[in-house]
């Protein structure tokens, strides 16, 4: 007498290694090791809490003067006044200017010419604003003499320029960040007709070697240009560029103020021009950029010749004046630590010997591999972001309160600095992994890691290395990635030290987001190759 | 004493793994200072350049290679159970520590010595052709010079000292990869920290405490005066850092299970 038994049979669906099954084990896998999720957890806290760390400052040191430490400048009263530009940047609106009223449309023409340096004499550090009147001296490269028409002469107004500049020709300019060359003069000095015309919310500037041939330069639309505009002549001049230091975000205040002088002549106006006399004005003379005080004009036999100091430009090297990196030096170490766990999440299985199991249970290891890497990229994405989102706006309130000034960003900019640093911090994870995979010991993986991405930024911003040196590490090397916590762009028509360790970066954000993309893929087809190939 | 050290001798000796690690520590030493004397040139009113201590950048790179051995030679034997095999022959644990500490700076030194002479001869050789010759004020690299051979020695010794400083934390962690985590946070965190600080004293605080800025200073041959520590006390720094690791660990030791 037999008993029929009924062959054990599964109750498992069929069809067990589908990847949705796979993220399903490697998400237990990752969630009941304990000391893996509190790692996760501290490294979104370490990049918090070290934002305390990098924006820990005594008070604003330019609030250190006469009257005495610490005493009026607590508070967001001492912040220093910073124009904002129509585009929402922070700006230098500083020159001066002699105009006149145009109602509607018009044009204004000047013959200019005859520019002459000025520079402050003595330590460029112990910059008193007001008292400085400059000795003759070099043109500056960006000195500026022409024509400007502005819809107000309040710093940070909407305008449109033409421009004899000190070394780079002739340039039309507006809103602070647009620059568009001319002619380029035979000599800096050569002198030059400029016309600016407006129709509109159009302005057109326009060049011409005889007065009687004109070539456009270019056009602007400002479309919050009113009727009544203020138009005339502007002359300005910029600080030199401060030697190189090592800071971040601050570096390098203290160039030297330097001065313009200028004359222009053979002057004519069509349109609506109010009023019978010019004004002057020292517009923005205060200023937070050096400025000598030697200006003003006076007018001989219909030629007029203008002193002025300052920039229009977009603000660059502010004295204390800080970026979102300093509110994210904790990246660096939830970058370490994890990094040890993206080269845990697979080096303690070939340890323990799960990896044995894993690998019965799913035989594709090429799917294994991206359940694993799709865990480990979510997790620390979201511990990355999670962080920055509160380390920035925390950075940046600390800074304030100590008097110290924060340029501001636009929403999108801050979207993809806290995005790209979660990006940074999964890439740099599944990196890890990878390697990880190929090496199967943990030590070396993580020193692999961590030599590949934080040993060039190290010697890229914090060691002597020349900048062309430290250029060429950001842009090969994983380490470019850290472009994407850029947030004050480079501008050609400043003179500064764009060097790494002041914070800018060679590579735009997105292009150095995608050299550490490059590597980690890299990576991973090795992987998934030796994965494949090796016995487990 | 003497088979403790024996024991550990034979067990560093036979791995494949030491003899790779050792001639990865010679050999990226000397191919990142290398590297860094080429990208360097001499430009006439320039910024004065420290090229001892450009052409001994290598060591920035070897102390990880250096930290893997370390870590590698006791975490390996907590990994694999070799551990408990060593403490049942040599059950006086502090004997065992400090018998790995020996065979490991001694090897750790030899290795470091090599590295070094390597970087400087690269220095000597590719320097004086990028411009840094006795006329524009930069003599050829010579270990005959005061200065670097302080520089040189000093950074043998860096490098020894990061190993024990390795050792310490691995013994007192004992998983490699949380080890070598540490290490390396130890030493390149500190650096960027007090770069990205935004207020000047707390950098310098920063630089004199951080194990690899101050032991660092004692590559340093030109602005001496203002370093942010001299360039002994610097590795006296590195030191303490290793001492205290070294104790941590060996009272961990002491007190944990196997």
């Amino acid at each position: 007498m037999t008993a029929t038994t009924t062959p054990y049979r599964s109750d498992i669906p069929v069809g067990r290694d589908g990847l949705v099954q796979l993220l399903g084990a490697e998400w237990t896998k990752f969630r009941t090791v304990r000391g893996w999720v509190i790692t996760a957890i501290t490294s979104a806290l370490l990049i918090v809490l070290f934002a305390y760390l990098g924006t820990f400052r005594h008070q604003n040191s330019v609030c250190a003067g006469p009257t005495g430490p610490g005493v009026s400048c607590q508070g967001a009263a001492a912040q220093p006044r910073v124009p904002v530009g129509p585009g929402g940047e922070a700006v230098t609106d500083s020159y001066y200017f002699v105009h006149r009223t145009l109602q509607g449309n018009g044009s204004i023409t000047a013959y200019a010419g005859s520019l002459g340096g000025r520079i402050q004499t003595g330590n460029g550090n112990a910059v008193s604003t007001t008292d400085v009147i400059g000795a003759p001296g070099p043109v500056q490269p960006w000195a500026k003499a022409g024509l400007i028409l502005t819809a107000s002469t309040r710093p940070g107004s909407a305008y449109g320029a033409v421009m004899l500049t000190g070394a780079h020709g002739v340039r039309m300019q507006y809103d602070y960040t647009h620059d568009t060359a001319g002619s380029h003069a035979a000599a800096p000095t050569s002198p030059r007709w400029l016309r600016l015309t407006r129709s509109g919310t159009t302005l057109t500037g326009s060049e011409s070697a005889d007065g009687v041939h004109w070539t456009q330069i270019g056009a602007a639309h400002l479309a919050s240009l009113p009727v009544s505009v203020q138009a005339g002549l502007f002359v300005t001049s910029p600080q030199t560029a401060p030697a190189p230091q090592f800071a971040s975000g601050s570096a390098g205040s203290g160039g030297s103020a330097t001065g313009l002088t200028a004359t222009f002549d053979h002057l004519s106006l069509q349109g609506q021009w109010q009023g019978g006399a010019w004004k002057s004005k020292d517009v923005g003379a205060d200023s937070e950029m050096p400025t000598l005080s030697s200006v003003g004009y006076h007018l001989a036999g219909g030629a007029f010749t203008l002193t002025g100091s300052g920039d229009i430009a977009p603000a660059v090297g502010l004295p204390a004046a800080f970026t979102d990196q300093p509110s994210l030096t904790g990246v660096f170490v939830g970058l370490i630590v994890l990094i040890v766990l993206g080269a845990m999440f697979i080096t303690a299985e070939y340890r323990r010997g799960l990896i044995l199991t894993t690998l019965t249970a799913s035989p594709r290891r090429g799917r294994m591999l991206a359940a694993k890497t799709i865990i480990i990229a979510a997790v620390t994405f979201l511990a990355g972001a999670a962080a920055a989102a509160v380390a920035i706006p925390l950075g940046a309130h600390l800074l304030r309160a100590n008097g110290n000034y924060v340029y501001p960003t636009s929403t999108l900019t801050e979207l993809r600095v806290i995005l790209g640093t979660g990006a940074l911090l999964a890439l740099t994870a599944v990196l890890a992994l990878a390697v990880g995979t190929a090496l199967r010991r943990s030590a070396s993986a993580v020193t692999a890691v961590i030599m590949l991405i934080v040993l060039p930024y190290i010697l890229a911003i914090a060691s002597a290395l020349p900048t062309e040196a430290s250029n060429w590490l950001l842009r090969i090397t994983p380490a470019a990635a850290f472009a994407v916590q850029q947030t004050l762009p480079q501008y050609h028509q400043v003179n500064y030290v764009y060097t790494p360790s002041a914070g800018f970066y060679p590579l735009a954000p997105g292009l150095g987001l995608a050299v550490l993309l490059a590597y980690t893929l890299a990576a991973l087809l090795i992987a998934r190759h030796l994965l494949r190939t090796r016995d487990a | 004493m003497s088979h403790a050290l024996h024991a550990e001798w034979t067990k560093l000796r036979t791995l494949a793994a030491t003899g790779w690690l050792l001639l990865g520590t010679v050999a990226l030493t000397v191919a990142l200072s290398t590297v860094v004397t080429l990208a360097i040139n001499y430009t006439s009113g320039g910024p004065s350049q420290d090229i001892t201590k450009l052409s001994l950048a290598g060591i920035y790179i070897g102390q990880a290679i250096v930290a893997i051995l370390a870590v590698l030679s006791i975490s390996g034997e907590y990994s694999t159970g070799m551990i408990r095999v060593t403490l049942t022959a040599i059950p006086r644990r502090a004997s065992m520590l400090a018998a790995k500490a020996a065979t490991l700076t001694a090897l750790v030194a030899v290795a470091a010595a090599l590295g070094v002479l390597g970087s400087v001869l690269a220095g000597r050789l590719i320097l004086p052709a990028h411009g840094f010759t006795a006329a524009h004020g930069y003599p050829v690299l010579s270990l005959a010079h005061d200065l670097t051979l302080r520089a040189a020695g000093g950074s043998v010794l860096y490098l020894a000292l990061i190993a024990l400083l390795s050792l310490g934390v691995a013994t007192a962690v004992r998983d490699a990869a949380v080890a070598i985590g540490i290490v390396l946070g130890l030493l390149y965190l500190f650096p960027i920290l007090a770069t990205l600080a935004t207020d000047p004293s707390l950098r310098r605080h920063l630089q004199q405490i951080a194990p690899m800025t101050a032991g660092l200073a004692i590559q340093d041959t030109t602005h001496l005066q203002h370093l942010p520590i001299a360039p002994w006390a610097g590795l006296g720094v590195l030191a303490a850092w290793a001492a205290t690791s070294l104790s941590a660990g060996g009272l961990v030791l002491r007190l944990r299970d196997a």
